[in-house]
């Protein structure tokens, strides 16, 4: 890069120049810098010790752990079902997508096929959890970086999707919702209503948005060429989702495995070119449309059905007939309480959700709980990149670079 | 490539290092000797056949009563060629290295430290072999070990409870 040259000359003097000794000598010192634990824009509980010649990042070492609460050990506590809840506690912005990747993992494990209308269902909520997430991602960037405009408009439009969510399940943001096998409750009149004026409603907004930021100079400064990272480099360090896809690197788990009702759906893949800061934020924004996209597809082709697998020994009985047929009651008892019998195996299940790849890795070794629970969280592997990511930049990029990655501490750290 | 050409080739060019295969739920698990295990990696990224270019995910599995305790897990994708494969290797628990993968995926170097932080296997060849998630003076061993206890430390039987029966 251009600035390397331009240190050595300003600040290294040639130790072998004649007058090497006559000269007078500059006192150079790496400067350390901690930033975070509690730092606003750290997105949770993060240290990054920052090395600093100038102002310039010479390197930097994330600190993590500071959220660390042992999820994957108290998975092997707790049945499969128990289990649900606590993934809720993973991305705490975005529940609903943690559900859903352990749901199709514990259903993989389990060989278990999800009726179409479920699918359906999963589909639109995760989109609709896509579309919450880049929000909150978009306005939290914007604040980070400085423009504060767009928080508010971000937040105003995600919160009669949470708004929605509360309707949809009883909570805004540790969901729940999702079942092995299904899901909880079916859509109700209402529900569709709020969705179907949200479509509508939603788009001029988006639209809004990128006026707010692509006509401010300061945003694109500062977003524009930092955080280069070339498509190479984001595939050996495992980055997934947009932050890979910024890269140009053409990677979407809902092609590429297809799952749920996304093959049933016409949708692009948006793709960057630079691997900056800017483009990865251009890709989430046209995931946006994407999204909005897809959930008008799903409910176009949505038939009426059953919501959850008919797999007794498995799923849950429905809601109603626990509360008035005792065998139910017993079945529900007795899935959450003991769990149901896994077969010996290990299976790795990956998700996109809207931050990456969200996958789990489930050992069994027979019995109701999990042997092992293995979660690949998309911000931890981010965090892996930052040290490369960051090298060169300008101390106020350090903010940018943590943001670009859409990070949440509580999926990081576990 | 097809799963089973993919685990025909590997028995074709490893058979020696090889421990078992596995095909479960249409992914292919390979446990292979621990000595060969960067050798065998560095064939899966490079081979064009192959071409595992992305690292999903590093983990760790405790298994107290076997011989070779711990299983270290890899989980490869290939971007472009579509396919999958978990590798795996066994380690005794006296002698508990592996060889580091992070000279042939950037990636390996957080996930291999979690899986020492969390299990305690340390990585040959690793930059910066640090605990990652727990502060580095914790000295209460490793939590993801099955010997680690699930609930509590036990401090809470030292208790000394009130008899609240009805006398």
């Amino acid at each position: 890069m251009a600035f390397e040259d331009q240190r050595t000359t300003v600040y290294k003097i040639d130790p072998d120049h004649p007058e090497s000794e006559t000269l007078p000598t500059l006192r150079t010192e790496e400067l350390l810098l901690n930033m975070g634990p509690q730092h606003p824009a750290t997105h949770g509980v993060l240290k990054v010790i920052l090395e600093l010649e100038g102002e310039r990042l010479v390197k930097s070492t994330p600190v993590l752990g500071y959220l660390h609460r042992g999820v994957e050990k108290l998975a092997e506590d707790g049945t499969y079902h128990q289990f649900i809840p606590h993934t809720d506690r993973l991305d705490y912005v975005c529940a609903m997508y943690n559900n859903f990747a352990y749901c199709r993992a514990v259903e993989k494990l389990m060989n278990i096929t999800v009726p179409d209308r479920a699918e359906y269902l999963r589909t639109i909520v995760a989109e609709v959890q896509r579309i919450i997430g880049h929000q909150f991602w978009l306005g939290t960037q914007a604040l980070d970086i400085g423009a504060m405009t767009v928080f508010f408009y971000c937040f105003r439009d995600r919160e009669i999707l949470m708004d929605w969510f509360d309707e949809l399940c009883g909570a805004r943001l540790t969901t729940s919702w999702y079942r092995i096998g299904g899901v909880e409750r079916d859509f109700t009149a209402s529900l569709l209503d709020k969705l179907k004026q949200f479509l509508d409603y939603f788009p001029p907004k988006i639209d809004e948005y990128q006026v707010f930021l692509e006509t401010n100079r300061i945003w694109i400064g500062r977003t524009k060429g930092v955080a280069i990272i070339s498509a190479e480099d984001a595939v050996s360090f495992g980055l997934s989702g947009p932050t890979l896809r910024g890269s140009g690197v053409d990677y979407d788990l809902r092609k590429a495995q297809a799952y749920s009702a996304y093959p049933k759906c016409e949708f692009s893949v948006p793709l960057g070119k630079n691997g900056d800061t800017y483009d990865r934020y251009w890709i989430r924004v046209l995931e946006l449309y994407e999204s909005v996209k897809i959930i008008r597809q799903c409910l176009e082709q949505m038939q009426d059905g059953p919501i959850m697998a008919d797999v007794p020994s498995v799923t849950l009985p429905p809601k109603q007939r626990v509360f008035t047929n005792l065998e139910s009651m017993i079945q529900q008892f007795k899935l959450f309480s003991q769990g149901f019998d896994a077969p010996r195996g290990e299976i790795y299940c990956g998700t996109e959700a809207h931050k990456g790849e969200l996958g789990f890795y489930i050992v069994s070794a027979g019995g109701g709980k999990p042997y092992r629970l293995k979660i690949r969280a998309p911000s931890f592997i981010h965090m892996g990149a930052f040290d490369h990511m960051s090298r060169g930049y300008m101390i106020s990029d350090a903010v940018t670079i943590f943001g670009t990655y859409d990070i949440v501490m509580g999926e990081c750290d576990r | 490539m097809v799963l089973q050409e993919l685990a025909g080739r590997l028995q074709h060019d490893f058979s020696a290092a090889l421990v078992r295969t596995v095909e479960w739920r249409g992914e292919l698990s390979v446990t292979v000797m621990r000595d060969r295990l960067h050798e065998i990696a560095l064939f899966l990224r490079n081979d064009p056949a192959m071409d595992f270019d992305y690292i999903v995910h590093v983990s760790s599995v405790d298994w107290p009563d076997d011989e070779e305790r711990f299983e270290v897990v890899y989980e490869l994708y290939s971007i472009r060629k579509r396919h999958q494969i978990r590798l795996k290797t066994r380690v005794p628990e006296s002698d508990c290295v592996v060889d580091s993968l992070t000279d042939i995926w950037k990636g390996a170097d957080f996930m291999e430290r979690e899986v020492y932080d969390m299990m305690g296997i340390r990585f040959r060849n690793h930059p910066d072999l640090r605990r990652i998630l727990l502060p580095d003076d914790y000295t209460e061993g490793y939590p993801l070990r099955k010997d680690f206890p699930l609930r509590g430390k036990g401090w809470r039987d030292t208790f000394e409870f009130l008899d609240e029966t009805a006398r």
